[in-house]
């Protein structure tokens, strides 16, 4: 446990001195968020029936999509990972006396935990204090909020339990460019992160219901809007926790299979 | 400590083609090559011995350290490292080495060393006693006192090395396994390196077995040399007797007063002679250095002489010749 806390303390370390990054992401999550809200408030004007989600449900979602971007987007990466895979520098993590799953699984954790951590208070301050109707709202009740807090930290952990099979992919392409692009465009697409799930049509919200990228981004959002209610709330953090399961353990799986045969790129 | 039985390794490499054609072709059929990278090595290595592990690029000495640290697994053959399966019992058996790899970084790159310690620190489970006394030692003997707080990316090569070494050894391992540790460094970091490994092994009777293709590190540190060539074993033993095996072929240069006269040595062959210099070879199975140089300083007023063995380069080759691989 205590290597994973280091690992965590270093990389905050390491997040804290780009803090000219961090600035800049702030100003441009702060700039997409506005956008995005004044695109689905044009769509809402001039939409025939009820949406499926209120405008005001939709606009603290996308704020706490922006605030949380480190915690939901699949193509923030670790190149450093990277190039242990496809340099050969893997030799050093592999003469560890520990795990390489909960390593990375910790490191990658902490990378977005230091990002997040940096950028998601600046963004929520901002999106509290402007004019309505783009202010973000407080959650319906404190069940929500609760909810919605162990539903964020669960989807990390799947989020990072996805990521996790694209380092794993690497050893066998040796590109990472290709597996990136791959699992960042179909797994935000089925987060919700282009177009929010309740707006998809029906039989397209079946399919991301059977995965699990909807878990991490969309319905942490939607409980703490209250879209989605405290029972039904319960019941997709029991999914979670299923599936960070079944994703850890293919992943442990997967890897050790790969280790096996890995072969340390370059003499 | 170490034994090492029958050791293999093979690696499929995808044969890539000229041309675009072909290139298109591989697309849906690749065809394989096997590289065979080690084929039944076999020795063992005693507690607080320091052993040169050496052999041309290629030869699989690498294949064999990455083999012996739990990296990578082996086709064939048995390898007990303080009774443990190093690929096997990887999380267990690491515990208890240090591995330096010359080319490669274990440092993290954007905080100072001392951040990478503390994490190697916390992964090994260092007693913070001992990491205390470790890190002072280390520090003392390495040198690190100004560097410890400096990015790892400001670091010379030199200083990188240092504190390479000195994090693999944080843990108090027992066995070091050094691939190419003096590469690419100046003479005096290359110095206060070999000064380094003499000292732990003296003073913590740790087991080295370093790679290099610097045959002056062999020279400084190890008593024992095993050479390979092409995935095979082919010596096993003391440096000195390597060279009185292979090693019989001398150079003499002589260097002396205008001469005009050719000089006569019987028992040495004549490389090349002008007037003020000579280049002799000498089989010292056959003659004795002392008489040819008698000799020399009979026929002509020697300025300079030196005598020069075999660079340990060229013996590998005759060994190649010798065995056919």
């Amino acid at each position: 446990m205590k290597t994973y806390y280091s690992v965590l303390r270093l990389r905050l370390k390491i997040g804290l001195q780009y803090r000219t990054a961090a600035w800049a992401g702030i100003a441009t999550q702060f700039f997409f968020g506005i956008i995005q809200i004044m695109v689905f408030e044009a769509f809402y004007q001039h939409s025939a029936h009820t949406p499926p989600i209120s405008l005001k449900e939709l606009i603290t979602y996308l704020w706490l999509q922006q605030a949380f971007l480190a915690f939901i987007m699949l193509w923030f990466r670790d190149n450093e990972l990277f190039n242990l895979i496809t340099s050969g520098n893997i030799a050093y993590e592999l003469c560890r006396p520990a795990g390489i799953y909960g390593y990375w699984f910790a490191r990658l954790l902490s990378q977005r935990l230091s990002s997040a951590f940096l950028r998601c208070f600046p963004i929520l301050l901002i999106a509290f204090c402007i004019p309505e109707p783009h202010r973000m709202t407080l959650p319906p009740s404190w069940t929500s909020f609760v909810l919605f807090l162990s539903a964020l930290v669960l989807g990390l952990l799947v989020l990072v339990a996805i990521s996790m099979f694209i380092y794993i992919s690497v050893f066998v392409t040796m590109s990472p460019a290709g597996s990136t692009l791959i699992f960042a465009v179909v797994g935000e697409f089925f987060s919700g992160i282009i177009i929010p799930i309740p707006l998809m049509p029906e039989w397209l919200q079946k399919v991301t219901g059977w995965l699990p990228f909807h878990l991490t981004a969309d319905f942490p959002f939607r409980v703490y809007s209250g879209h989605i209610p405290p029972p039904e709330a319960a019941m997709g953090v029991l999914a979670q926790i299923i599936w960070l399961v079944l994703l850890v353990g293919t992943g442990m799986f997967a890897l050790k299979k790969v280790l096996r045969r890995v072969v340390v790129q370059g003499g | 400590m170490i034994k090492v039985e029958g050791l293999g390794k093979s690696f499929k490499v995808a044969k890539r083609t000229e041309g675009l054609r072909q290139s298109v072709r591989s697309l849906f059929h690749r065809e394989y090559t096997t590289v065979q990278a080690l084929k039944d090595i076999s020795f063992s290595i005693e507690p607080g011995e320091i052993v040169g592990y050496i052999g041309p690029n290629g030869a699989g000495k690498s294949t064999t350290i990455k083999i012996m640290s739990g990296i990578l697994v082996p086709d064939q053959g048995s390898c007990s490292i303080m009774g443990y399966t190093p690929w096997k019992e990887r999380v267990a058996y690491v515990k208890n080495i240090g591995v330096v790899f010359g080319q490669r970084s274990q440092l993290w790159w954007d905080v100072p060393v001392i951040d990478s310690f503390e994490l190697l620190r916390d992964i090994y489970k260092v007693a913070p006693q001992d990491y205390k006394q470790n890190v002072e030692l280390l520090v003392e003997t390495l040198h690190l006192q100004d560097i410890l707080y400096s990015p790892v990316r400001q670091l010379s090569l030199g200083q990188r090395m240092r504190c390479e070494i000195a994090a693999s050894l944080i843990h108090s391992p027992q066995i070091l396994f050094l691939d190419e540790p003096t590469i690419g460094l100046d003479a005096v970091s290359k110095l206060a390196v070999r000064q380094f490994i003499k000292t732990i092994n003296k003073e913590k009777g740790i087991t080295v077995i370093l790679t290099t293709h610097d045959m002056n590190d062999i020279e400084a540190l190890a008593n024992r040399v095993i050479l390979i060539g092409r995935g095979s074993l082919l010596f096993d033993g003391n440096l000195n007797e390597l060279r009185s095996k292979f090693g019989t072929q001398k150079t003499i240069v002589a260097d002396y007063q205008q001469n005009v006269n050719p000089i006569q040595i019987p028992n040495a062959s004549i490389v090349s002679w002008t007037p003020e210099r000579a280049i002799l070879n000498v089989d010292t199975n056959k003659a004795v250095i002392s008489e040819v140089i008698t000799q020399l300083s009979d026929q002509l007023e020697l300025i300079d002489v030196s005598i020069e063995g075999k660079p340990i380069e060229e013996i590998v080759l005759q060994l190649y010749k010798e065995y056919q691989i």
